[in-house]
């Protein structure tokens, strides 16, 4: 099924007339005028939405699909959240209304930030950052700023394992840091050997995922922490994967000077085909004065906005007004729904399912990456026996999954492990759903034995094959050209 | 138990087969002493009704007041269609289409938006999105000086009548870079900023010049100028813009002989609500010799393995998850759901209905202009061309003025006197399409009693 451009709909002079006013026209002196109108769509209401919904019914989505994308946390987005932040109240509150005619709101953000300390061990939180990249700026730009604060300004190098997200090297450049990759052991831990190496006088901090992005347990924390802390460096948690012990470990605990959290994937707001997300940060004592404004505030019974008047040490705003507000109300309502038993609950069944199906995967043949550890909320397998033997690789396992109704696991991440499936079922998917994506790889692996040319030539069943992406990238075409 | 679905039943047969005595065995590699029990910070689990009661008292505890507060949101009507689609569970519940397969309605929505989104701005090619529109100012200026391999200074011109808040943004995110942000003064009688102004920089190494169309007071700059100064002094040019407004207005790839380099605004005002603040979603839109170092998503057209027409991400060389430390910015999910809505909401009215709504904001505008000066105490601050806002100066405290109006149910303006102290008590107010003449009587009403 394909559905043409919208453009190829369009008719000059069709439109959607009950949209919009039939104003007189505008007073605009010549020099600033508009001389040719924008070639944008012309066409009737319904042509636009039946357009939209064919293109929706193009996607896999977690309504739609089993969607095990690993570090991805595609848990169910309960319809409730959508609702309750979308009353006509919140739609249209403008974000510099004053505080007197925004308390009802300010409330929810208030505890979000309660709560979310609460889970994280941090002793302040600031919800602003507008996703886990911009999370993870806000957090190493705070430990800049705490180093300078102290007059300890060679302090620019970020340790990043080789395991981590590309998003971690990619922000320490962004702060003006450079990047120091230390590598994971065998057993999936960090080399704390390697890590002693790279610890030293320009040591600004180090950037952990754990569970780590190979989806296991860092056992070794405590020590890792006091080793990082001893060389005056700071710890940054990525909690891209904090679904994996929320309600049994906490960051703070751990010995972590600052968080980011994806609000996306933990706490279950939508992940929109690529956002919104939300990265809200949390911090130890230290980092506290230097927290991104605005932050909500409480003086008595009244809720305010803080801003650098309260926090002038602040590393500043990461956007025109405080985040992605409708975002954070709709993990404000899900947190509210689960509750503290709720919350704890999350982990577990994820870590059950992820220990389930790596157990059957490993019974029906497959190869995990760390067959003696268990699986976090997510574990990987990898195919290089497969891609060896067969000349059938991950990427071929990834496409023909889609046949069987199956969006992906993510794939060639962590770079480190060759040919791997990262797979993170979640802890919304029932056992029915789990079996039958282990069928389909156990199908799969029979296909590729017998004719691995049938799995290298998947997908067949959706609305493109394999597509040329060196023509993509060689013979650029990012705008329709009509004519 | 909310949203997990295993059964007693499922549970037992799950912990056979994985060989584990508990669901708690599953977390033993955690260190014993790292192990909470409970949290008890959090409140207790409430039903959806109960959740659904909250929400809703939180809410009415806000009301619905009348609003004239623009400074960068915008109230515009959002036709019924747009959230209808964009809630979808096939376009909310999707993520980042890494499966180009999978994600063919997707990845063809954005290339349509990009197409869009070129054509309004007058330039040859968009990225998928950004945060929002102060933070597609600072990815601007950091790109500018990739772009801008001639000029070592990564030095930025910004204008005082730049949104401040986009400034401020720019400087904290492009901190460690060492960016040079130098505030060039508007001209005091018009509001709008003189090339005479840039004079001051010429014959200097300027890595780029931002203007902002219309400025922060709403008025319209003379771009033309300050392309041209920008071209003949060797500088990139950076335009922020309300996309809406290009409508009437010339578009950046326009401007003087050159037109701009790089185009950024924020994409609120096309189908996305307040929302106090966000989600929004920033653009960004530039000529094809500057693709490379255009930082976030580019989708692009291709063909599959049956040479039949698909969509999927292209240019990911320059992206953090193949780049990594050597990216053009962190930048990975993006505000894709956003530019959903704001693709449908352009199909929906098209150039003529966003001409419309345009024309409608500024004539509502001139409007309320016109009843609240009739008002002692209240004149207009800068008399040339605007768009739908405008600078009125009181002859008291707006801070006080503004709190006695949200007492009367009305959201009446953005107080311009704390960061423009040279404006005296200056507040910019916005009426867009929506606020009728009869919500203008009212605020002219409510502002009248105020200044008595």
């Amino acid at each position: 099924m394909q559905e043409p451009l919208i453009f190829t709909h369009s008719r000059t002079g069709r439109s959607a007339a009950g949209q919009y006013p039939q104003a007189a026209a505008a007073e605009v002196p010549e020099k600033f005028r508009r001389k040719r109108r924008a070639e944008l769509p012309e066409v009737s209401e319904l042509q636009a939405v039946r357009h939209f919904t064919r293109l929706s019914q193009l996607n896999f989505s977690i309504d739609t699909h089993f969607y095990p994308l690993g570090s991805c946390t595609m848990k169910y987005n309960p319809r409730a959240c959508n609702q309750f932040a979308m009353l006509p109240e919140f739609l249209g509150r403008h974000p510099l209304a004053p505080d007197s005619v925004s308390q009802g709101f300010l409330g929810c953000m208030f505890e979000l930030q309660e709560m979310l300390k609460e889970v994280t061990g941090m002793k302040g939180v600031s919800l602003t950052p507008m996703a886990g990249a911009q999370g993870e700026f806000a957090g190493v730009a705070m430990i800049r700023a705490y180093h300078r604060a102290r007059g300890d300004m060679e302090r620019t190098e970020i340790i990043v394992p080789d395991a981590a997200h590309g998003t971690n090297p990619a922000t320490a450049t962004m702060c003006g840091c450079t990047v120091v990759e230390i590598p994971s052991l065998p057993n999936g831990d960090t080399d704390v050997e390697a890590l002693k190496q790279a610890l030293g006088p320009r040591t600004a901090g180090i950037m952990l995922t754990n569970p780590s992005t190979l989806g296991v347990f860092e056992r070794r924390i405590q020590e890792i922490a006091k080793l990082v802390h001893e060389a005056g460096g700071l710890l940054y948690y990525d909690g891209a994967n904090l679904n994996a012990i929320l309600g049994k470990v906490r960051p703070g605990t751990m010995g972590f000077d600052v968080i980011h959290m994806n609000l996306h994937k933990t706490f279950s707001t939508p992940h929109g085909g690529g956002g919104p997300g939300s990265g809200a940060v949390g911090v130890g004592e230290r980092l506290l004065p230097f927290l991104p404004i605005p932050i909500v505030g409480k003086d008595g019974d009244r809720y305010r906005w803080l801003d650098a008047t309260d926090v002038p040490q602040t590393i500043g705003r990461l956007s025109a007004f405080m985040g992605n507000a409708g975002v954070l109300l709709r993990a404000y309502v899900y947190m509210r729904m689960l509750g503290r038993a709720g919350m704890q609950r999350v982990a577990e069944y994820a870590a059950l399912n992820a220990n389930y199906m790596l157990a059957r995967l490993k019974q029906a043949g497959f190869d995990a990456a760390y067959p003696d550890r268990r699986a976090s909320h997510e574990f990987i397998i990898t195919l290089k026996r497969q891609a060896k033997q067969l000349g059938v690789n991950a990427m071929d396992f990834a496409k023909r999954l889609l046949d069987h109704g199956f969006h992906a696991p993510t794939t060639y991440f962590p770079l480190l492990v060759p040919e791997c499936l990262l797979i993170e079922p979640t802890e919304t998917e029932a056992k029915e759903e789990l079996d039958a994506f282990i069928e389909a790889m156990v199908a799969i692996q029979r296909e590729a034995e017998q004719d691995p040319a049938k799995v290298k030539g998947a997908p067949y069943t959706l609305p493109v094959r394999r597509l040329d992406d060196v023509r993509a990238a060689k013979q650029l075409d990012l705008t329709y050209q009509r004519g | 138990m909310p949203f997990i679905p295993h059964t007693d039943n499922d549970v037992r047969e799950m912990l056979a087969a994985i060989g584990a005595p508990s669901i708690d065995a599953l977390f033993e590699e955690i260190p014993a002493a790292l192990r909470i029990k409970s949290l008890a910070g959090i409140p207790e689990a409430l039903t959806e009704m109960e959740v659904g009661r909250l929400m809703q008292q939180r809410a009415s505890r806000d009301g619905r007041p009348l609003n004239f507060l623009g400074a960068g949101a915008y109230e515009h009507h959002i036709p019924a269609a747009v959230w209808a689609i964009v809630t979808r569970g096939e376009f909310y519940s999707a993520y980042t289409p890494y499966q180009a397969e999978a994600s063919q309605g997707t990845l063809q929505l954005l290339y349509e938006y990009q197409t869009m989104m070129a054509s309004l701005t007058g330039m040859q090619v968009s990225n998928a999105s950004l945060y929002d529109g102060a933070s597609a100012l600072a990815e601007a200026c950091l790109m500018a000086v990739r772009a801008h391999r001639k000029s070592k200074s990564a030095r930025i011109l910004v204008p005082a009548a730049l949104n401040p808040t986009y400034v401020d943004v720019a400087r904290a995110i492009t901190e460690g870079q060492n960016l040079k942000f130098d505030v060039l003064p508007y001209d005091t009688k018009s509001g709008t900023q003189q090339a005479a102004a840039l004079d001051a920089y010429r014959g200097q190494d300027i890595t780029a010049v931002v203007v902002q169309q219309p400025n922060f007071f709403g008025l319209l700059e003379d771009v033309d100028a300050i392309a041209d100064w920008a071209a003949a002094n060797n500088a990139l040019l950076i335009a922020v813009v309300n996309p809406l407004s290009l409508a009437l207005l010339k578009p950046p790839g326009e401007w003087g002989t050159k037109g701009a380099d790089i185009v950024v605004g924020d994409g609120q005002p096309f189908g996305v609500p307040l929302s106090s603040g966000g989600p929004y979603f920033g653009f960004m839109t530039t000529r094809m010799e500057h693709v490379r170092q255009m930082p976030g998503r580019i989708i692009g057209r291709t063909v599959d393995l049956d040479g039949k027409p698909g969509f999927t991400l292209t240019l990911q060389a320059r992206e953090q998850h193949i780049r990594r430390s050597k990216a053009t910015s962190n930048i990975c999910t993006n505000q894709g759901l956003l530019v959903t809505a704001a693709t449908i909401h352009m199909s929906l009215l098209g150039s003529a209905g966003l001409e419309k709504v345009a024309a409608a904001s500024q004539t509502q505008t001139s409007a309320l202009v016109a009843a609240l000066t009739r008002i002692k105490g209240v004149k207009l601050a800068f008399s040339g061309p605007r768009f739908h806002e405008a600078v009125l100066q009181l002859d008291r405290k707006v801070s006080d003025v503004l709190e006695a109006l949200a007492k009367r149910g009305i959201v009446g303006g953005y107080d311009l006197s704390r960061q423009y102290p040279d404006l005296g008590n200056a507040l910019l107010v916005c009426a867009t399409e929506t606020r009728t003449d009869d919500d203008i009587a009212a605020y002219t009403a409510a502002m009248s009693e105020v200044m008595k």
